[in-house]
């Protein structure tokens, strides 16, 4: 939701009440508050509006205000989906964009679309909006046609403000809607060709950029409402760690401290001031004992852990035999390793929490999932899902679940032992960097056998992976905080994704046309470290293992990267967007100095969604194993472009971000615990080593959305890696690309 | 007491000499442009000119302040119209998630109030000390070689 809008509840609770009860109103015309699923006669309607279909949820004419309030499940964490949905719905409704409010991620105002993710906005979130505006304006001209007299075939819209033949005219904001909106959208209304479009496909600058420049308040970190005290918590050394003792009673005497709360090995404290709040949790920090467990693998030994230890479940994610009988003359493989990466946000998370004099829990959170959130929250805490209502606040980018949620928790936590007081909580870099659920590491084994020709016949390939989720998903266990608590929740057994989307084995099955294909999971349940879903869960993995393959074979036949891609490849918008990426580049007039390379890579991410080739040029440093990546190409297909600004931003940032995996990322461990506590020991890409980035964008008018978040960062990884090897002839299979393992490389 | 200049204007803190500038500014000034982000002058996300240079606020205590003039993000831009360089940020649509935001433009004018015509690798040299996971890098530099090429 906008800041404003949730200051403006904090402030205004008369307001809140209203639009709560006018909601309930509705009920008197038997239309139920929550939609129910599609009934076997109703048509299948785009996106979300098929489990909300109801008009009113998604938008309501605010006649007074002379505006549009635009009401979503979706929300902004970075990635410009709110401006996104504002371009449809000011383009279907025919109305100017200021006109467009927008509410996101309220559980008691928006329709429940689950998880920000996965790059599913666009697919369904915009489709949703699109739809429903154009329903909208089709009952809009029908009111207005019955109250001018004339046919709505012929009336025009501009802004609102409707007109028929003679002068005649009606806006909006004039007409009485009723009960119009309260129907179900029926999928009739047709979306606008784009010849009609006056924002989509066109790069609208981000709406929430002004405040973010100016310095105006945005984000939940900022939020500061009267009254208001800080949280810290105590968390233990390491995992599964257990309190065994703590006097209590000093903390409790230091200066402006207003409340101790220990609930098993839960530690909290709450106080005036915010220093006051971080000294009092060092103290406790310092006088408690723990019993500390041994049974970390250590970040050595990892990759042999995962290829030892019992998978909770082999998978047969893919079998396509072969049926062509084609003679093999040689078969080969590769064994790649990619280890525990951070989400490591710049913000650490946070969370506003305040227990109402009304009993209602209000925690304002920066959350993907504000609605499976807030039912893991309520039964964490015994209470009632209508006794707890999250709204989405901006925070620093998140990249995945990261520690949004296990904030939003540890502040209401705090928040219930000091009824009345709203309790802002921030995590220090230490506990962000230690305690978020990070990327899984995983082993990639492809093997390919080839014909005489060199082209492949048979693919197969293994994996070995930790899980990639353990979102809230309505279950206290997923919490951190609760893991901890005198009576604790256990953490459900996480699952591995099945298909179409994939978690472990997300794009493990390549796209190409191979004759057989064969992809199998091992998916270990067990986790040594926390985590959970980072941007693309097993796709930068996989695509990193399958590219830097078909690299190998490629150089190995001796084939060019790019023809010997095509070969294998009829899907004609990922041939063209290797192409054009390579066109781009310069690929073929490209020349090999010493000590460059050049490498490029593919993926259709999800091998549903968007299409984007990478092709980059390094320059390797034989004597300090240093990489440097000299400029990089992206190609991006996400089908209809509604921001062709929005489009690159998400492929240049997913490009740099996994230069930044690639390059350096690793998180260290010992035995016992994490070592990787702050950006030292973390280290992220800097300014320096930023390559100039080149996005090609391909639109498809007419065409589905695809979503673009996550389709940059598997091609990057594996296009990086053939690039070293095309400069110094040497071949990485295990991330990051650190200088010594260059170096140790190199030595052979 | 603790008096210093904001942003131009007059203020006190009788809070603790020690606590971090950063605190002062955020929850008792009510400034927003400075954010948390590390606690260890690693990623520049509570950048504050102090007299003109660029500080890390969340590692100065606010006994640093006393008799200087502290300005924020907010006290860039003149009456609520965006200075050239906050200007420059929106026409290059220089941010993702833009919680970094306010760092990068506070480093980045006191690159611009030394060096008024730095070249690309000057700018990206100030900035090294700043952090961006979104990936924003490049729209930033562009930002700040714009708003130093002139209106």
């Amino acid at each position: 939701m906008s800041l404003k809008l949730a200051q403006q509840m904090l402030r205004a609770p008369a307001r809140r009440r209203f639009l709560k009860s006018a909601g309930f109103l509705s009920l008197g015309f038997a239309i139920p508050l929550v939609d129910v699923h599609s009934q076997a006669s109703a048509p299948r309607l785009p996106g979300d509006l098929n489990q909300h279909r109801r008009l009113r949820a998604w938008i309501r004419i605010l006649s007074a205000e002379k505006a549009v309030q635009l009401l979503v499940g979706k929300v902004e964490l970075g990635q410009g989906i709110l401006t996104a949905v504002v371009q449809l719905c000011a383009d279907e409704l025919d109305v100017d964009m200021a006109r467009v409010q927008v509410v996101s991620g309220d559980t008691d105002l928006v329709p429940n679309e689950g998880v920000t993710a996965g790059s599913f906005s666009m697919p369904n979130c915009a489709t949703a909006v699109r739809q429903a505006s154009a329903e909208v304006r089709v009952i809009l001209l029908e009111l207005a046609a019955a109250r001018l007299g004339q046919p709505a075939a012929g009336l025009k819209v501009a802004d609102g403000m409707i007109e028929g033949s003679g002068g005649a005219k009606v806006s909006y904001w004039d007409l009485v809607l009723g009960q119009a909106l309260e129907r179900e959208a029926n999928g009739l209304a047709k979306p606008k060709p784009a010849s009609e479009h006056r924002y989509i496909g066109r790069p609208i600058g981000r709406l929430d950029l002004p405040a973010k420049v100016l310095g105006q308040p945005v984000f939940v970190q900022e939020l500061r409402p009267a009254g208001m005290v800080f949280g810290q918590v105590v968390r233990p050394p390491t995992y599964g760690a257990s309190l065994q003792a703590l006097d209590a009673a000093p903390i409790e005497r230091m200066p402006g401290v207003i409340k101790v709360i220990r609930n098993g090995s839960f530690l909290g404290v709450v106080a005036r001031r915010e220093a006051q709040a971080q000294a009092a949790a060092q103290a406790m920090a310092q006088a408690c004992r723990w019993k500390v467990p041994e049974r970390l693998p250590g970040t050595q030994a990892m990759p042999a852990w995962l290829e030892s230890t019992k998978p909770d479940r082999v998978i047969e994610t893919h079998k396509k035999p072969r049926s062509n009988g084609a003679a093999v003359v040689r078969t080969v493989g590769a064994s790649y390793y990619r280890p525990y990466q951070m989400h490591a946000s710049i913000g650490t998370s946070a969370a506003l929490a305040t227990l109402g004099v009304d009993g209602v829990l209000r925690v304002q959170t920066h959350s993907q999932s504000v609605f499976e959130t807030r039912a893991a929250i309520a039964k964490m805490l015994g209470m009632t899902l209508d006794k707890v209502r999250l709204q989405h606040v901006q925070g620093s980018g998140c990249y995945g679940h990261n520690m949004a949620d296990d904030a939003a928790a540890d502040a209401a936590l705090l928040a219930v032992a000091v009824p009345g007081m709203p309790v802002r909580l921030q995590y220090s870099r230490e506990q962000e960097h230690l305690w978020e659920p990070y990327g899984s590491a995983m082993v990639m084994k492809p093997q390919a056998s080839l014909d005489a020709q060199g082209n492949i016949q048979d693919w197969k390939m293994t994996l070995w992976s930790t899980p990639h989720g353990t979102r809230p998903n309505s279950e206290p266990g997923n919490l951190l905080p609760a893991l901890y608590l005198e009576k604790p929740f256990a953490q459900p057994k996480p699952q591995n994704g099945g298909a179409p989307n994939f978690a472990a084995d997300r794009n493990a099955v390549a796209l190409y046309d191979f004759p057989g294909q064969e992809v199998l999971t091992n998916f270990i349940a067990e986790m040594p470290l926390r985590v959970s879903s980072t941007r693309g869960l097993g796709a930068y993995a996989n695509v990193f293992a399958i590219e830097s393959f078909m690299d190998e074979l490629a150089h190995q036949v001796q084939a060019d990267p790019v023809e010997y891609r095509l070969r294998h490849m009829k899907d004609e918008r990922a041939r063209d967007a290797i192409t054009r990426a390579a066109a781009a580049f310069g690929w073929s007039s490209w020349r090999k100095t010493a000590g460059r390379g050049r490498g490029i890579a593919f993926a259709k991410y999800k091998n549903i969604a968007g299409y984007c080739a990478v092709a980059l040029e390094v320059e390797v440093n034989r004597s300090n194993g240093r990489i440097r990546v000299l400029r990089a190409v992206a190609s991006a297909d996400s089908g209809h472009i509604v921001n062709p600004d929005g489009v690159s931003n998400q492929i240049e940032g997913g490009l740099i971000q996994s230069l930044s995996w690639t390059l350096k990322e690793e998180v260290q461990m010992n035995s016992t615990q994490v070592l990787s506590s702050d950006w030292t020991s973390y280290p992220i890409l800097t300014f320096s080593e930023v390559p100039p980035v080149e996005v090609v964008l391909i639109d498809r008018p007419g065409m589905p959305f695809l979503g673009t978040g996550e389709a940059s960062q598997g091609p990057t990884g594996a296009a990086l890696a053939n690039a070293v090897f095309d400069a110094i002839g040497v071949r990485l299979r295990q991330l990051p690309l650190t200088p010594d393992r260059v170096l140790q490389a190199l030595k052979g | 007491m603790i008096r210093f200049k904001l942003n131009g204007q007059n203020v006190q803190s009788d809070a603790s000499p020690q606590e971090p500038l950063l605190h002062i500014l955020a929850n008792d000034l009510q400034m927003n442009g400075q954010k948390f982000g590390c606690g260890k002058a690693q990623c520049g996300a509570c950048a504050v000119l102090m007299n003109g240079d660029p500080v890390r606020s969340c590692v100065v205590p606010l006994a640093a302040a006393d008799g200087r003039s502290i300005t924020t993000l907010s006290g860039l831009s003149e009456g609520g119209k965006p200075s050239r360089l906050q200007q420059a940020f929106i026409d290059e649509q220089a941010a993702q998630c833009g919680y970094c935001t306010s760092g990068m433009i506070i480093q980045a004018q006191a690159l611009l109030d030394r060096n008024p015509k730095p070249t690309d690798a000057q700018v990206r040299s100030a900035l090294d000390g700043n952090l961006c996971r979104c990936g924003a890098h490049n729209r930033i530099v562009r930002a700040v070689l714009r708003a130093s090429k002139g209106a």
